[in-house]
């Protein structure tokens, strides 16, 4: 990292290095954080505004990304989409982690014959396929958005609840934890002060992958017709309206399907560069 | 093979006093960073050359270019180095190959990173005959239990079946010797051979290594450990920061020492000589003024802390149990140090960690002056557990990797008798304590990661003694150090026993150390104390006969 760097910013002790191959990805999950918050900011089309004039145009400089069957500016739709695939890519890492946390802290911390009964069911879920379980709640509350982030969190919680368990089991040996009860500090103090902090650190950049393939994974249901419906500009219901005219009008698949690719790859590397200069700092 | 043979030739031609190895002006450097500056010497048949230095002296790194395995990215230039008349810096990869093993046995610290986990030990000590095709495979395999059997393995065949992990760490060891000198190589290399084994086992692998320096074998041996070098150097090579500071004859350089680096290497290995006294001397005082410490009265009528037949059972994985700790009691009295000294699985760590409660005792009691402690619910101790600090062998792990020194000490400082009241005041005080131990405030925001091996043992006795602890218990606290900085850690450690009347429960594998500390001393071996008594009763006149083994096996310098 020595011929690209350039200066490096200090965030709370840990140092990020700023380069090309993380500026470039810090830059394309900013604008995508924008489109997320302030779209207007982006473009000045409205994502549902029909122009039959002009529907089905390759992309140019009027119309970035094209136009739709409908006519509808696409790269207005998808900025648009941004803010309901970031959310479900969020909501869906979160409650993964919050689930995660439960069951890794618990079975981690009382062992015996809690953490078997845990070991046991994050086994049957690791055997129920995601897709089924979605496909489960899908049928029983009808597909929206909620039900997204439901389905990819409770799909890929067990996995994180398997790396929490490990780290807590590991951390729960370090010699600062026993130092730290030699004090005389209470067993809550020391599990808030030292293992929970210490044991969530490298899953901060699993946390950050996470993101990125949930976002990856809800784009595929909506694919599949199992998410957000069509009208909503959500990037997979993009993919899913475009389909129709992918022999004709590529654009209206490739466009989107770059975006979900830019920003599961920027994410995915972002988190990578941040598990090195975690693991670094650590040691 | 050419250059073998070149070898051979070479050495048959060489006068019977040259010197086997010779190496003069010998630099290694990384990238930029010259490591090794300049230093030369030379070695003969029947006779050992020990180079002695403390961590990042650079001895390690010549020990490995006589090898060719200084490691990637590392230049090394000689004016001379010459194996019986074989220019060792002219070697690519593929003939190192040849003179390794055969030419130059090399011999590494930890035996258990050295073979493979995966192979039988047999198939490891034939490894070297293979690479040089020496004989049949059968012969080979006979050949391997020929040696273990020579270097003192008992049951060499059964011992040669096994896998490495199932080797004692001496037998490992051992068996690392038996296949570096399995080709009859005419220089031995041993890095640091004896530093991760007990002082007994440390004693049968210096024999060993003798005996081969009787036959003829020309031995280069790498340690931090004067007293190690003492036993079998014939010259004596000491190094700092890259350079050589005196290099002679080993009777010299230890007894009379022209420089005043190697004198003070010297002065700080704690012995029966150094009690009551500073290990490190203040420069201007010579050899004659010895400075006494005037400490605190001991209060024979109080006992801090008193172990009466405690017991641990551990049951293994194999739902076997096994007794760690056997019956053992003792009594450490306010203001005094009490020694508890055995080698590994002698179960003193577990007694320590008994003594601080922080592992219930099977069966038996600890009593914290004179009240429960042991047998309290964790609640009614937590707000006793400030009366007893504790320093570990390995601060840094003691250390939660996310905190600084400041945070480090004042989260000690909340858990004492009398917690800041402020953050100033917390500071302040964090000052203070660092002030006390050798260090300033410039440490307050550093990461301990950052710190020096010493500065970080004397971090951990600053949050020790945070809480204002009538004891603490120090679980081999020197025994990662170097021998000058384990000196200045074990006088902080007087010092503050004389300021503040602190008793110290202290652990140690080293009986030096264990001396030159304690008051009074318990010896331990397989969890049952086999002596106790003063320091002076049981160094002076041992009764066990497992106390008087140790105290053989002990090298010493006067020895050389």
């Amino acid at each position: 990292m020595s011929a690209l760097a350039i200066p490096r910013g200090h965030v709370r002790g840990i140092r990020i290095p700023v380069r090309i191959g993380t500026a470039v990805p810090l830059l394309f999950v900013l604008l995508v954080a924008v489109a997320a918050v302030a779209p207007g900011l982006l473009t000045d089309h409205s994502p549902t505004a029909i122009d039959i004039q002009h529907t089905l145009l390759p992309p140019s400089l009027s119309h970035l990304f094209g136009t739709d069957d409908a006519g509808r500016d696409q790269f207005t739709r998808v900025v648009y989409g941004a803010r309901e695939s970031l959310g479900i890519g969020l909501g869906a890492t979160g409650l993964a982690m919050s689930i995660a946390i439960a069951l890794g802290f618990a079975a981690g911390l009382a062992g015996g014959l809690v953490d078997t009964a845990i070991g046991r069911i994050l086994e049957v879920a690791f055997a129920f396929p995601v897709l089924l379980l979605a496909l489960l709640l899908i049928a029983i509350r009808g597909p929206s958005v909620t039900t997204e982030i439901v389905a990819v969190g409770i799909g890929s919680a067990p996995g994180y609840a398997r790396m929490v368990r490990g780290q807590v089991l590991q951390v729960r040996q370090a010699g600062y934890i026993e130092a730290a009860g030699a004090l005389g500090h209470s067993r809550w103090a020391v599990v808030r002060r030292h293992l929970f902090p210490n044991a969530m650190r490298p899953l901060v950049a699993m946390i950050t992958l996470g993101i990125g393939q949930s976002i990856v994974w809800a784009s595929g249901l909506a694919f599949l017709g199992l998410g957000v419906a069509p009208p909503s500009p959500e990037w997979g219901a993009l993919l899913d309206s475009g389909r129709l005219y992918i022999t004709t009008s590529w654009w209206l698949e490739i466009m989107p399907g770059l975006v979900i690719v830019g920003v599961a790859l920027s994410v995915t590397s972002l988190g990578r560069t941040l598990q090195h200069e975690l693991e670094g700092a650590a040691r | 093979m050419t250059e073998v043979a070149a070898a051979e030739q070479a050495e048959a031609g060489a006068a019977a006093d040259a010197p086997l190895l010779a190496v003069e002006n010998l630099r290694v450097s990384f990238g930029s960073t010259e490591v090794v500056k300049g230093i030369s010497f030379t070695t003969r048949s029947g006779r050992c050359l020990g180079i002695v230095g403390e961590s990042g002296s650079g001895k390690s790194v010549t020990a490995r270019s006589l090898v060719g395995l200084a490691g990637a990215g590392a230049t090394i230039q000689a004016g001379q180095m010459d194996l019986a008349g074989v220019d060792l810096t002219r070697q690519s990869q593929r003939s190192w190959r040849a003179i390794r093993g055969r030419q130059i046995g090399f011999i590494l610290q930890d035996a258990m990173v050295s073979l493979d986990q995966l192979r039988r030990v047999g198939d490891e000590v034939a490894e070297p005959l293979k690479i040089h095709g020496w004989g049949t495979k059968a012969a080979r395999a006979r050949k391997a239990i020929d040696l273990l059997a020579s270097v003192g393995v008992p049951e060499p065949e059964m011992r040669a079946r096994q896998r490495p992990y199932e080797l004692s760490g001496g037998l490992r060891q051992r068996a690392l010797i038996a296949s570096a000198i399995a080709l009859d190589p005419k220089l031995l290399v041993a890095d640091e051979p004896t530093t991760a084994l007990d002082v007994t086992i440390q004693a049968q692998v210096l024999d060993l290594l003798a005996e081969s320096k009787d036959r003829g074998t020309s031995i280069i041996l790498i340690s931090h450990d004067l007293s190690v070098v003492a036993r079998l150097a014939d010259d004596v090579l000491v190094m700092r920061d890259g350079e050589v500071v005196e290099y002679g004859q080993a009777h010299q350089v230890l007894h009379q020492p022209r420089h005043e680096y190697t004198q003070a290497l010297l002065d700080a290995i704690p012995s029966e000589h150094t009690r009551g006294t500073q290990l490190v001397r203040p420069a201007a005082a010579s050899g004659e003024t010895v400075a006494h410490r005037a400490r605190a009265p001991i209060d024979y009528s109080r006992p801090v802390l008193e172990a009466r037949q405690i017991t641990k059972v551990f049951r293994g994985p194999d739902k076997v149990d096994r007794t760690v700790v056997h019956d053992v009691s003792f009594e450490l009295l306010a203001g005094e140090t009490l020694g508890i000294v055995g080698e590994s699985g002698s179960g003193k760590t577990t007694s320590a960690r008994i003594a601080l409660a922080l592992l219930p005792p099977t069966c038996g009691e600890v009593l914290l002056d004179g009240l429960p402690w042991s047998t309290l619910p964790p609640a009614q101790r937590r707000p006793l557990r400030k009366r007893i600090g504790v320093i570990y062998q390995d601060p840094l792990s003691s250390f939660d990797p996310r905190w600084s020194t400041g945070r480090i000490i004042t989260d000690a400082l909340r858990t004492g008798p009398r917690p800041p009241s402020s953050k100033t005041e917390a500071l302040a005080r964090a000052v203070r304590l660092l002030e006390q131990v050798g260090l300033t405030e410039r440490h307050l925001p550093a990461a301990p990661l950052r710190l020096s091996g010493g500065q970080r043992q004397r971090v951990a006795i600053a949050r020790a003694l945070a809480p204002e602890p009538e004891m603490i218990v120090c679980d081999e606290p020197v025994s990662a150090l170097d021998v000058s900085i384990q000196a200045q850690v074990l006088d902080l450690l007087t010092d503050l026993q004389d300021e503040l009347g602190v008793s110290y429960l202290f652990i140690s594998h080293d009986l030096g150390v264990i001396h030159h500390m304690s008051d009074r001393i318990l010896v331990m071996k397989d969890g049952r104390v086999v002596e106790s008594g003063t320091a002076d009763e049981v160094f002076e006149h041992p009764r066990n006969p497992y106390t008087q083994r140790l105290l053989t096996a002990l090298p010493r310098l006067a020895q050389a």
